[in-house]
């Protein structure tokens, strides 16, 4: 892997009294993609938000370091975060169906990405959305500039979307949950899209996801979240292969695998849900629902080394599942 | 989009036809109009002339019809009162109206509209909540009230603004101010919540992922959404402002049609009535046939439905 495109280090986001993310930490490299996963209100999002300077009113974002392109993001006002978004780093959302505005045609909307940040005429920006709008699938792109979004189906506005990400030839691309809201035969559609992009345009991707089967199909890397916090990060096999943390062993177990499991089994889960995180929490977030807690779970948490560029956060030792070492 | 045009055509010529219906029969209901016409000191034998040559002892559907047929070609009578062509009296005193109504209007949109942005994009600030107290202290202050302490603080105090009359558009903008002071309190809140819900929607959040100015986000994207709403209210409000201006035009003499209105209401001038009940009518209905026209425009998705 080259060097570190995007590089957070303990980012915290907090609305009120709640930590939605604490200490995060995890790189993408240039042309990789990474995916994180977690359960819902884990801090996916906000972590993609806090990246992008997206973040609602009231929320406050701090971190040790916050660096894209070699740019410092937290010197950067709204005006200077402005002119990176859309521009170097782009983002689609889990909600195509109201992410495009109702009131505007797609190359109106994908054209002004680009006379925002590039200048040119109106008339080559419509030339170069038509297209991407070709390179990403869509039939007679010439037809759909002129259409409105609720003249598309969701897959296709997905599609806008992510063409309209593109059209300055972003580093980054933050995909939060692209694929949630659509069809099972559009979502592998639209996965197969995002490789192909990566792959021919040397894209990094920021996915986030709460599905497996999305991370083990498209990830070169997965970082796994959970109550504000990376718990587990590594290239996606090693992550599969020799899952580290206890939640990600849950989170594992809970995929049924074709072969594995029988008709009848029960599959794992995990009980409990998301604690709701106050910012003077100190220790393990997940130490309420982990069948190995101990009382030093309570106290600050290691985070260790596995090899191989595999992280993990948790008092257990690197290779405590393979050894059955766990108390 | 012709297709919409058409259906809200014919939608507005129904409701027109009904209009016509009522206000022929209310001014009917309304009292014996040979009797009023005859005076007081009228024998039954006058009233029994009068109303023979005014036709009013035809059945109702003849003289309805008789009506509509030469309406339709712009003749409304005579006036009883006026001794002049009903037609004339309207089209000299219209342009008053109009003029009055739009200034209002005019007035009404430039402030209403800035001040509804600022407090939406300023939420829960105390810059939203002295904008939501102006419009509300707006809506309380009674007009006839309000035009009496613009004359005499700008008319007679200041001496900037004349204080009554129709010479000059001078004469305009005391009068379209309180008049103005009518829709600005609907108008600004209906700009804040249609900006609130605009500005926390999921296209906002694309605009601000795009990178967009402030301004392409806040006027291009979010203003164009939160128009929709306003548009419609703000013709009805000038249609409210046309037939109910009649407190201002007392107030500031303007001899306009609600003026009009009013005298011949309290004289039982009939064909004026009917009359301006109709014009006033036609043009409330053209004004909200223009905004759904309007809306389509802005809304693309409306001109499919």
């Amino acid at each position: 892997m080259s060097e570190a495109l995007l590089d957070i280090q303990g980012l915290r986001v907090e609305f009120g009294d709640t930590a939605a993310v604490r200490g995060a930490s995890f790189t993408v490299a240039r042309g990789e993609t990474h995916c994180i996963v977690g359960e819902s209100g884990c801090g996916k999002s906000v972590s993609a938000l806090a990246v992008m300077g997206l973040l609602a009113r009231g929320a406050r974002r701090s971190a040790d370091c916050l660096t894209f392109a070699g740019k410092d993001l937290l010197a950067r006002n709204e005006q200077q975060m402005s002119l990176l978004r859309g521009d170097r780093m782009a983002m689609i959302f889990q909600e195509p169906m109201t992410s495009l505005n109702p009131a505007y045609t797609v190359g109106s909307q994908m054209a002004e990405v680009f006379t925002r940040h590039r200048g040119g005429s109106r008339h080559a920006a419509l030339d170069r959305a038509a297209a991407l709008l070709g390179r990403v699938g869509i039939t007679a792109p010439g037809m759909r500039l002129g259409q409105f979004p609720h003249q598309l189906s969701g897959g296709l506005r997905q599609r806008v979307m992510i063409a309209m990400a593109l059209m300055c030839d972003p580093e980054l691309l933050i995909a939060d949950e692209p694929t949630t809201a659509l069809d099972v035969t559009v979502q592998v559609q639209i996965l197969r899209l995002l490789a192909e992009l990566q792959r021919d345009l040397g894209l990094a991707i920021l996915l986030i996801t709460h599905d497996l089967g999305i991370v083990a199909r498209i990830a070169d890397r997965v970082s796994v979240m959970y109550a504000g916090e990376v718990v587990e990060s590594a290239p996606t096999a090693t992550l599969f292969a020799d899952p580290s943390h206890p939640y990600t062993r849950g989170l594992l177990d809970c995929v049924p695998v074709p072969g594995k499991v029988k008709p009848g089994d029960a599959l794992g889960s995990i009980p409990g849900t998301v604690p709701r995180i106050r910012p003077s929490f100190a220790g393990c977030g997940f130490r309420d629902r982990c069948t190995h807690a101990a009382p030093v779970c309570a106290g600050t948490v290691p985070r260790q080394h596995a090899g191989n560029a595999h992280e993990f956060l948790c008092r257990l030792p690197p290779g405590w599942a393979a050894t059955g070492q766990a108390a | 989009m012709l297709r919409f045009a058409l259906r809200r055509l014919t939608v507005a010529l129904l409701v027109a036809l009904t209009v016509m219906v009522l206000s022929f029969m209310l001014t009917r209901v309304s009292g014996d109009l040979a009797i009023s016409i005859a005076g007081a000191s009228a024998t039954q034998q006058d009233v029994e002339i009068i109303r023979h040559a005014y036709g009013l002892d035809r059945p109702l559907a003849m003289q309805f019809i008789d009506w509509i047929g030469r309406a339709a070609v712009g003749d409304f009578g005579e006036s009883f009162f006026f001794k002049a062509r009903t037609a004339d009296l309207i089209m000299d005193r219209m342009p008053i109206t109009l003029t009055l109504g739009l200034v209002g209007l005019g007035i009404a949109l430039l402030v209403s509209i800035p001040l509804g942005v600022l407090a939406a994009v300023r939420e829960n600030t105390w810059v939203d909540r002295l904008v939501q107290l102006v419009a509300m202290i707006g809506q309380a202050m009674p007009s006839f009230w309000l035009g009496l302490i613009l004359m005499i603080t700008l008319g007679l105090q200041l001496g900037w603004l004349p204080i009554s009359g129709t010479g000059s558009w001078e004469h305009y903008v005391m009068p379209g101010i309180v008049l103005s002071f009518s829709a600005i309190p609907a108008l600004t809140r209906l700009t804040r919540s249609g900006m609130i819900q605009a500005l926390g929607s999921d296209y906002i959040r694309t605009a601000r992922a795009k990178g967009l100015s402030r301004l392409s986000i806040l006027g291009k994207h979010a203003l164009r959404n939160a128009a929709i709403p306003v548009v419609s209210i703000a013709a009805v409000q000038l249609g409210f402002m046309l037939g109910g201006s009649i407190v201002i035009e007392t107030v500031f003499a303007l001899h306009g049609v609600g003026f009009l209105a009013w005298e011949s209401i309290s004289k039982n001038d009939f064909p004026v009535v009917q009359a301006v009940v109709l014009v006033l009518a036609l043009i409330y209905i053209g004004l909200t046939m223009a905004a759904d026209l309007l809306n389509a425009l802005l809304d693309p998705r409306l001109r499919a439905s």
